[in-house]
């Protein structure tokens, strides 16, 4: 399984506000929340992103709340992956359940500039940023997760 | 090599003798909680792959506090769908408009969480009930849904920092004040992936409602838990409460923590979380000339009984400022009804404040009082994100209620020890 797109930048401490606001969540409807993905943190994300791109950002992504909203909402935008140094526990465990790909790695992190093109092997968990060159190594999931990203989610997976 | 309290509940619930941190363990589960934002992407969930039958009926908390009373027509059919959920499966702890409370402030008060239990909920302040010396964490929607099918799931075992408190707080110094100096210390991800334990001499003099509020924003730390020891004022609170027989675990002396944090009460300020993150703290002797528009004092951090004696206390005989929009939510009907028993409710209505049914509203940004384009709000609630309650231009500065009502009469972020 492997991801390949363009790069949306975002700094640390992205919160679940910021990612889908609470003033959307009278709905669980995927599509609705795709298109306020990351309306209070960059308004033109929705316009600008295509099916494939990935999200790279700053430490502990997803912080506060618990709503699964926010990985539903980045994977129905199309984004197919999201990699930083650290992500907030609840959005970690909620995104692997919904089956949204994510990686935890400080080096590609801090390396990817906004709008570079990269791919990522999740067997290898090789991070290849197409445009500079650069390569990094995030952990590879178990199978067991794999397993659950390649379903589409945890409860497709049992 | 000894185990903190969070790793012998764990370890009880896992049916081991013996856990560590890092290991993954499947835990039995005393309570699964959700709420009216999050228990409909769990329904779809749970239907989705065709469950039938809940693990245990009693063991299932729904709380409808959220966008309720329903803010709009589809806030109404998030609501219509939980209701006909809890109906369906015959949920005990079903909570509707008229009998629901803010579900953390609502279950502890109720009796229905114990210390002791191992408890998930799919709302991340769910770790309030830590203040109990339960196990306590919020998760999604999908792991809710599993675990009112399994009644089990998953944990990483969770390092831990040991908070020590020493000393006793001063006057118009709050539990609010003892979290918010902490997230200032350590930080939005101080305590990502670990637990924080509250220890030491300090915490005998803390209220169950100082534990509540303190417990209950270890998630603003990036903590999994936060878990105080079981005392006197612990089994104090829970005789003629706890449904079920509490548990009491004890670190071990020679539990292993990552590292230690001590907070002296004694020396604490009220203190004041400025836009944009909880952990940007000053003490109420800097914050300088904010001048603000509105004040809640309410939530699942700040809606309890002592919260609304201290607002009231302060604005007894005096008025909200001109311009000032001043809410108050209770957190529970119990609260509530005792607010107007002993007169706070007319306190707050002759001073110029709302005093309205429990609600989340404000705290997300859902009804209630949320903010417009460059308004700025000192608030009792847990969380100022860009965009939290409100507007993306609009500001929230977190406080404890002693600081919110004192604003609220001058209409500046106020020491309320300073006002005449």
């Amino acid at each position: 399984m492997n991801a390949h797109g363009f790069v949306h930048r975002y700094g640390d401490n992205v919160d679940t506000d910021v990612i889908i606001p609470a003033r959307y969540l009278n709905t669980a409807s995927h599509s609705e929340l795709a298109a306020h993905c990351m309306e209070d943190i960059d308004k033109e994300f929705v316009n600008k992103v295509k099916p494939g791109d990935i999200i790279v950002a700053g430490k502990n992504f997803g912080c506060g709340s618990s709503r699964e909203h926010a990985p539903i909402a980045i994977k129905a935008s199309g984004v197919s992956c999201v990699i930083a140094p650290t992500f907030a526990r609840i959005f970690y465990r909620n995104a692997i359940n919904i089956g949204l790909a994510i990686l935890e790695c400080p080096e590609a992190a801090a390396a990817i500039q906004n709008g570079d093109e990269v791919t990522v092997d999740f067997d290898t968990g090789v991070i290849t940023d197409v445009t500079t060159g650069e390569s990094f190594q995030a952990q590879p999931f178990p199978p067991f997760i794999q397993n659950i990203i390649e379903k589409g989610g945890l409860l497709n997976s049992l | 090599m000894g185990m903190t309290m969070t790793q012998k509940i764990l370890a009880a619930h896992a049916g081991l003798d013996f856990v560590e941190p890092g290991q993954l363990i499947e835990a039995k589960l005393d309570l699964v909680l959700g709420n009216d934002i999050t228990s409909p992407v769990a329904i779809n969930e749970f239907e989705k792959i065709g469950a039938n039958s809940v693990f245990d009926k009693s063991r299932i908390a729904l709380v409808l506090d959220h966008f309720t009373p329903n803010k709009d027509i589809k806030a109404a059919e998030q609501c219509r769908q939980v209701r006909q959920f809890a109906s369906k499966y015959d949920i005990d702890n079903f909570f509707d408009v008229g009998r629901v409370g803010i579900e953390h402030a609502l279950l502890p008060e109720q009796g229905i969480v114990v210390p002791g239990d191992c408890v998930i909920g799919a709302d991340s302040h769910t770790c309030t009930y830590g203040a109990l010396g339960a196990f306590s964490t919020g998760v999604g929607s999908t792991d809710m849904a599993a675990g009112m099918i399994a009644g089990k799931t998953w944990f990483k075992v969770p390092s831990a920092i040991r908070v020590t408190l020493t000393g006793k707080l001063p006057p118009y110094v709050s539990g609010k004040d003892v979290i918010l100096h902490l997230i200032g210390e350590i930080g939005v991800d101080g305590a990502l992936y670990q637990s924080l334990e509250f220890t030491g001499e300090g915490v005998a003099s803390l209220s169950m409602d100082d534990r509540l509020c303190i417990a209950n924003m270890a998630i603003e730390a990036g903590a999994k838990n936060g878990i105080f020891p079981v005392d006197e004022v612990t089994l104090a609170y829970g005789e003629n409460r706890f449904r079920r027989e509490a548990v009491v675990y004890e670190a071990d002396p020679d539990a292993v923590y990552d590292r230690e944090v001590v907070i002296n009460l004694d020396t604490l300020r009220p203190t004041v979380s400025f836009p944009h993150l909880p952990e940007n703290t000053r003490t109420i002797d800097n914050v300088g000339t904010v001048k603000i528009d509105q004040a809640v004092i309410g939530s699942c951090t700040n809606g309890r009984m002592e919260d609304l004696r201290m607002a009231a206390s302060i604005l007894k005989g005096r008025k909200v400022a001109d311009g000032v929009r001043c809410i108050i939510i209770p957190g529970t009907q119990q609260i509530y009804l005792d607010a107007i028993r002993e007169g706070l409710a007319e306190t707050f209505i002759l001073a110029g404040a709302i005093f309205s049914m429990p609600t989340c509203g404000p705290c997300l940004g859902g009804h209630m009082g949320v903010l417009g384009k460059g308004e700025r709000a000192v608030s009792t609630t847990n969380r100022n994100f860009v965009g939290r309650m409100g507007h993306i231009e609009s500001e929230v500065y977190l406080a404890s209620p002693a600081v919110a009502a004192a604003s609220a009469v001058t209409g500046y972020l106020t020491d309320p020890a300073k006002l005449n």
